[in-house]
């Protein structure tokens, strides 16, 4: 005879071990004055292409390095290596998206010196990803004018994680019958108020806008540092 | 498809509360799963009974609540529902709002325990 059973009360968070490494990395970013930047997107949206492009263009400024989650290759970081930024591959093998702890230990024992901007790019996966704080500042969700406007509200949970917007391939809006007015509002419904860059990392337009973007947020630090 | 891993850290979670407890018998997980978690219920579902395979929990249940989103609307001043998930604004006044209050969680609230 089963006697009755008994609710006892836990309430423990599945993904604490990681949001407590990820809050661990955020300080560390911090402490040493750190941009952490990340992307995540679908397969195929232009993350690499837009990275060794901003890369190129940031390192006669700043000190910038990138870190790039793959499931099997390292096709890309060789494209990032070409921007002549220091670049480390984490190869996550099955696993569909970065965890922290990946990224701390990817960066245990890199010694890239003092940095500007960590770029961190994730593996192209629309879902999975938007579960897992890896202690960023900042995280672009990329989409190219290619995959269709109504995608920010097939992807809610990820679009709705992120801190900007970026709209890439527009030099191939006209041949796609690019809508860019539906697709601003499909960002701005499952994520209110969010900040929407549209570039082309190809031709170079609206490159400057993102970089002046990421460079005004690294500002603030460098100013309050000096004012110490 | 990330659920198998989430799924494995239930049974862990679960199977070091049953050794805390003197190794109770676990006969059911309940968990709350909001909305924008990013996990999926049916999925997780599925991966939960292979993740309990060969493990104490093998034969468990695993119950899941789901929770709603919820945001904060800047014009009631209060936490309101969300009109849907692909439409951010506030369910009563439908001002728009980025600030979730409710939805995110991945939780283990209780476990039902037999002798």
């Amino acid at each position: 005879m089963n006697p009755e059973p008994r609710m006892v009360e836990v309430r423990k968070n599945i993904l604490k071990q990681n949001d407590v490494i990820a809050r661990a990395l955020r300080e560390r970013f911090r402490n040493d004055e750190i941009l952490a930047v990340s992307l995540v997107s679908s397969p195929g949206s232009g993350k690499t292409t837009l990275l060794e492009r901003t890369l190129t263009l940031l390192r006669p400024r700043y000190r910038v390095a990138a870190l790039v989650g793959d499931l099997a290759t390292e096709h890309d970081s060789q494209r990032l290596a070409r921007s002549g930024a220091p670049v480390k591959q984490i190869t996550t093998g099955t696993l569909c998206h970065l965890e922290a702890n990946m990224i701390q230990k990817a960066l245990d024992g890199w010694d890239v010196g003092k940095l500007d901007f960590l770029f961190v790019e994730n593996v192209g996966n629309l879902v999975c990803p938007s579960s897992y704080d890896l202690g960023e500042d900042l995280r672009l969700v990329l989409l190219s004018v290619t995959e269709g406007e109504d995608k920010p509200l097939k992807y809610p949970t990820i679009f709705n994680s992120a801190d900007v917007a970026v709209v890439t391939k527009t030099d191939l809006a006209a041949a796609v019958d690019f809508d860019e007015q539906t697709l601003d509002r499909n960002i701005q419904a499952v994520r209110p108020g969010i900040q929407i860059l549209k570039l082309s990392a190809k031709t170079g337009k609206g490159m400057r806008e993102f970089l002046d973007y990421l460079q005004k947020l690294r500002q603030p630090r460098s100013q309050a540092a000096s004012a110490v | 498809m990330h659920e198998l891993s989430i799924a494995m850290s239930i049974v862990e979670m679960a199977q070091e509360e049953a050794e805390l407890r003197g190794n109770v018998h676990i006969q059911a997980v309940h968990l709350r799963l909001g909305l924008l978690s990013g996990v999926v219920k049916d999925a997780l579902l599925s991966s939960y009974e292979m993740a309990c395979e060969t493990t104490v929990l093998e034969g468990s249940r695993l119950i899941i609540d789901e929770i709603p989103v919820e945001i904060y609307c800047s014009k009631c001043r209060t936490q309101r529902p969300v009109h849907s998930i692909q439409y951010f604004c506030c369910a009563e006044c439908g001002t728009p709002s980025a600030k979730v209050t409710r939805g995110k969680e991945l939780e283990v609230f209780a476990l039902e325990i037999g002798e």
